[in-house]
């Protein structure tokens, strides 16, 4: 039995914990076990907690021999993105700058999931800062794509991702800004979800773009995916933006019908120029799977889509300038050796600290933030995110749902657009203007082109998770897409 | 709107980012590429589309006046790179 | 000062409001001495923490808006990032308001010479103090080996009140300062205490030739650390501006200290730096939105205001002008005062006791009220027992210190020394007789018709009973014995 735990969903290993087939221990020791056979070619962790995950899994050992019910991810092993603050263990954001730190609190996040007894594996490799969309950027090291390792896993949740479809942990924690969840789950075959900005706490994640980041889940299937939502989503005092309404119970979406979805919009901007042959024929055939299952298919355009990109690398990089001020040598992180009065510190820490990607987007922040260039770069881009809202509002009028390729291409070679920031930022081009409006999105395994993953991403309204989890699960009971694995 | 390898030297400056010269021809050169492709935006007219800094709206959340005494006040201390007593020291300030 | 210039000043005031927890994060905001003991990972901008908002600072802003009379207060108000990096600061960014703030235009009332003034108040903005930085080796930043910083203020609210530039002498600039600190007093919102820190003032300074429309070039008068250093650096200031000009030179844009010691203002920097704070709306702070119904509860919780209060006490209690405006300068003396008289009816006598002996020994010890032994019950029984007879005015003066320095009541220290008041008649004859036996001269001279000699009758007798002897008694008694 123990030999496969590591493949096993949330929901399967739920079933084995309820049942008293399989400890808590048990599993986690499974998982450690996986790291150590595959770890070293894929990449994906920065930390391991193995011997607090081992006293952990024990408690719950304990707390669960004589509970009658227990929680749904009681004992369950996770593993976390390296920017989400876990009290007492290291927590990098794959910078050189934070090598050493070790965050005095939790993220809200980190505590929903311990609280309701899951287990913390360690943490996760990603590109710095969550600049990125390959993992590439990592100070310390790639990570590589677990169905071909000389490709990328995507970014900056490449970690999250690669752990997850390399079954070095049931499902991880990722942060989106600009797709930073549902492109690496794209490029690793694997259930990735952006929730509605406000959903999840932002409380512990370290900033990237304030107004755009958002904690999601990566998961094994829609199933897991709904039943962590539940979990992780909320009202926080701690983050005045959090929204302060009921979380429904997500798995109560979990039909295998479209129910109340009568129409399914397909984004016509994002199957046009740039969009790679196969990934267009993948979302053709889940375009005649979702009419299959009963909805009227209705192409949308979306106009202000083409703006969406500039739009977002002007305002992401604006206040990424602005949370990153704070790595500066006097309270925390690095302080460079070559500090002989202040401002050479200042100058002298950020330059050793901080790798190109990093350097580049403060560069065009502080530029875009800077006296005379206001309005025509950081007020004009905040107009525009009001256009790309429009755009949604008008659609989810029309249709419940939205759907569209997660990404243009399948995973990339690792080196293939390092030196090309512009051709990197393009591979986020339909998942970007998600996070502009603050709307939810999935992305869901929905084809396999030259042995890797393709994704299907779904997009739904303003705090409509249940719509789209409603309509993944339904196209997963159908294709069974993500029950591929890659072998190792 | 080009960028010129002194403008590039004065954003460093705001951003107190230390550059070398190959760091700053080649930054040069890419934020030229970057914001010309980002000039496509001045192609819509937004004079009276009102700014989104909020993507869902909100207003007036508050905490109360409550003061809490904080449990890892030393924690927050061990980070720093160099701390003497219980203050984080910084090297001197010239001018 | 010359009548050749026209002075123009405008002051920018950095208030620290008094509320328990700082402005987003539940740190306390009484913090001792030991530097780092009041931060958490929010004020300390730890990576990945957010702010919150204390409902507390949105009321006392809204509550000194009414009061300064701001014409917009009511709708939406926005935070903003300030950048710049220094080590103060822990997220290199000072969260502040900027083009929304949360109230604009309103003024306030001084009196100039005897007749009211307006002076304008451009905005009130909320905003995070910073840390606090100890130069070690010099007193200076320049010199200095090294510095220690300390978060502690990090995170405590400040509210900003920014003037118009309608002040038009140093003396002027004081007396909005003045009133500007007692009405933040009176509201309850901040301490307004210069010298502790609790009120900052920097002051924007030009002279311009008397007739000309434009504005001078203005210095920055940045440190001052009470209303007298603010009048005396504001002159020192004018003064040297007018010698520039005068000797063909220009005023330069600057930032400038007063020096106390030596009595002029020297230069902060000797080239200001061109700033470029790049704000922008703080992501992670949502609009704050003022309405009426948060107005109108503001309005409920404001009491009195010192203008209406000294006109009170002058039309209603028929104070003199100088005494009203004494106790109301101190909004605790006013308190105290208050309370006094819900037991008493004797505002006059009350209010000479607090203008006279009281503030006398509080100036002198250097505290307030609040911090000496007497209470307002403590000084209507010592009134009382004036007015029994049972002690007189000296012997009171002398009990009302011992009222502000112990827990003694006035009835018990009376009684320990023994100094209560001779009202027994016989007894007051008694004395009187020997007196009289003693200067037989001064009663012939009485006699003859040299009224002074009463005078000096009645010194002896009360010299006689160590100034016990009921006054009143003792001039009536030796009327009826020399007219005898
Ligand atoms: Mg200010
Ligand atoms: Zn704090």
């Amino acid at each position: 039995m123990s030999d496969k735990l590591y493949t096993k969903t949330v929901h399967e290993l739920h079933q084995l914990m309820k049942t008293k087939k399989v400890s808590s221990v048990e599993l986690v020791t499974a998982i450690y076990e996986r790291i150590e056979q595959v770890d070293d070619k894929v990449k994906a962790y920065l930390t391991l907690t193995k011997a607090a995950a081992l006293i952990e899994a024990q408690k719950v050992d304990k707390r669960i021999a004589d509970a009658k019910e227990i929680g749904p991810l009681e004992g369950i092993p996770v593993a976390i993105k390296d920017n989400m603050c876990t009290e007492g263990v290291k927590t990098t954001c794959a910078s050189k700058i934070l090598a050493n730190y070790i965050p005095p609190y939790n993220a809200t996040a980190v505590t929903e999931l311990e609280d309701d007894g899951a287990i913390i594996l360690g943490k996760l490799n990603m590109d710095e800062f969550a600049m990125g969309s390959s993992c590439e950027n990592s100070a310390f090291f790639p990570t590589h794509n677990p169905w071909n390792l000389k490709t990328v896993p995507g970014g900056s949740s490449g970690g999250s991702a690669a752990a997850v479809a390399a079954d070095e942990a049931p499902f991880a924690l990722g942060s989106d800004t600009g797709g930073s969840i549902r492109q690496p789950a794209s490029f690793c075959g694997v259930v990735g979800m952006k929730p509605t900005y406000g959903r999840v706490s932002r409380y512990g994640l370290v900033a990237f773009a304030s107004s755009l980041d958002q904690i999601g889940p990566l998961a094994k299937d829609v199933t897991d995916t709904a039943i962590i939502m539940n979990v992780i989503c909320g009202y926080d005092p701690y983050d005045s933006t959090s929204i302060d309404k009921k979380v429904p119970d997500h798995t109560k979406a979990l039909t295998g019908k479209l129910d109340e979805i009568k129409t399914v919009g397909v984004v016509k901007e994002l199957l046009g120029k740039g969009i790679s042959p196969e990934v267009k024929k993948s979302i053709e055939e889940a375009i005649k799977v979702y009419e299959k299952l009963g909805a009227k298919i209705k192409m949308i355009s979306m106009p202000s889509f083409e703006y969406a990109l500039s739009c977002y690398y002007l305002v992401a990089t604006a206040e990424a300038s602005s949370n990153l001020a704070r790595y500066d040598g006097v309270k925390f992180g690095l302080r460079s050796a070559d500090s002989p009065d202040l401002l050479s510190m200042y100058y002298n820490t950020r330059r050793e600290g901080f790798g190109p990607e990093v350097k580049r987007r403060i560069m065009l922040g502080t530029y875009a933030l800077s006296s005379g260039y206001y309005d025509a770069y950081y007020l004009k881009a905040q107009k525009i995110r009001t256009l790309i809202k429009r755009d949604f509002e008008a659609a989810f009028k029309e249709v419940d749902v939205l759907i569209s390729p997660t990404t243009p291409t399948v995973a990339f070679n690792i080196g293939e657009k390092s030196d090309d920031p512009l051709s990197m930022y393009l591979s986020d081009i339909a998942t970007i203007p998600i996070n502009l409006a603050g709307i939810p999105a999935i992305s869901i395994p929905c084809g396999l082109a030259k042995g890797l993953p393709i994704g299907l991403q779904i997009m739904g309204n303003v705090l409509e998770e249940e719509k789209i989890i409603k309509a993944a699960y339904a196209f997963e009971q159908k294709t069974k897409w993500h029950k591929e694995r890659p072998k190792l | 709107m080009t960028i010129s390898k002194k403008d590039v030297e004065h954003v460093a400056k705001l951003a107190r980012l230390g550059l070398s010269e190959e760091e700053k021809e080649k930054l040069t050169q890419q934020l030229n590429d970057i914001l010309k492709y980002a000039e496509q935006i001045n192609q819509l007219d937004t004079d009276k589309v009102p700014p989104t800094s909020h993507s869902i709206p909100m207003q007036n959340v508050f905490r109360e006046d409550e003061a809490k005494p904080c449990r890892n006040t030393a924690d927050i201390l061990a980070n720093g790179p160099q701390t003497q007593e219980t203050t984080f020291r910084v090297p001197k300030m010239l001018e | 000062m010359s009548k050749k210039y026209e002075i123009v000043i405008g002051l920018e005031i950095h208030a620290q409001l008094s509320t328990d927890s700082k402005i987003f994060c539940a740190c306390s905001t009484k913090f001792g001495n030991e530097p780092n003991s009041n931060i958490c990972p929010i004020c300390t901008g730890q990576p990945g923490v957010l702010p919150t908002l204390n409902k507390k600072v949105v009321e006392f802003a809204v509550k000194t808006s009414i009061a300064l009379n701001m014409k917009k207060i009511k709708g939406e108000s926005i935070f903003s990032r300030k950048q710049y990096f220094y080590p103060d600061l822990p997220k290199d960014f000072q969260v502040s308001q900027y083009d929304k703030p949360l109230a604009e235009h309103g003024e306030i009332e001084i009196e100039v010479d005897h007749s009211p003034k307006k002076i304008g108040i451009t905005r009130i903005h909320l905003e995070e103090d910073a840390g606090k930085l100890v130069h070690v080796g010099s007193d200076r930043i320049t010199g200095s080996d090294f510095s220690l910083v300390d978060f502690n203020r990090t995170g405590v609210p400040l509210m900003e009140i920014v003037s118009e530039p309608d002040i038009r002498s140093p003396e002027e600039a004081k007396l909005y300062v003045q009133e500007l600190a007692a009405i933040l007093s009176y509201l309850g919102v901040c301490d307004a205490k210069m010298e502790e820190g609790s009120l900052r003032c920097d002051a924007n300074i030009s002279i311009r030739p008397v007739g000309q429309k434009e504005f001078g070039t203005r210095t920055e008068l940045k440190n001052v650390n009470s209303t007298k250093a603010l009048k005396d650096g504001l002159t020192a200031e004018v003064e040297r501006q007018i010698e520039a000009l005068e000797s063909g030179e220009k005023i330069i844009q600057e930032t400038r200290h007063y020096d106390e010691k030596t009595g002029k203002t020297i230069a902060l920097r000797s080239k200001e730096e061109a700033h470029d704070y790049r704000y922008f709306p703080e992501p992670d702070l949502v609009p704050l939105v003022i309405s009426d119904a948060m107005i109108a509860e503001a309005r409920k919780d404001i009491g009195e205001l010192p203008q209406a209060k000294i006109k009170r006490y002058v039309e209603k209690l028929n104070l003199s002008a100088e005494a009203a405006d004494t106790i109301v300068a101190g909004k605790d003396l006013a308190e105290f005062f208050e309370k006094c008289l819900k037991s008493s009816d004797k505002a006059a006598e009350l209010s000479n006791w607090i203008i006279g002996s009281v503030t006398a020994y509080l100036n002198e010890k250097k505290i307030g009220i609040g911090q000496s032994k007497l209470t307002p019950k403590k000084l209507v029984a010592m009134l009382n027992l004036i007015e029994k007879g049972t002690i007189s005015k000296k012997i009171a003066k002398d009990v009302i210190v011992q009222l502000l320095e112990t827990e003694k009541s006035a009835e018990e220290i009376v009684k320990a020394s023994g100094t209560t008041q001779i009202s027994d008649e016989s007894e007051i004859e008694k004395i009187i007789d020997e007196v009289l036996a003693k200067n037989a001269k001064s009663v012939a001279d009485y006699k003859a018709g040299k009224i002074t000699a009463m005078g000096f009758l009645v010194g002896q007798t009360m010299k006689a009973t160590k100034g016990r002897a009921n006054p009143g008694l003792v001039n009536q008694l030796l009327q009826k014995k020399l007219s005898a």
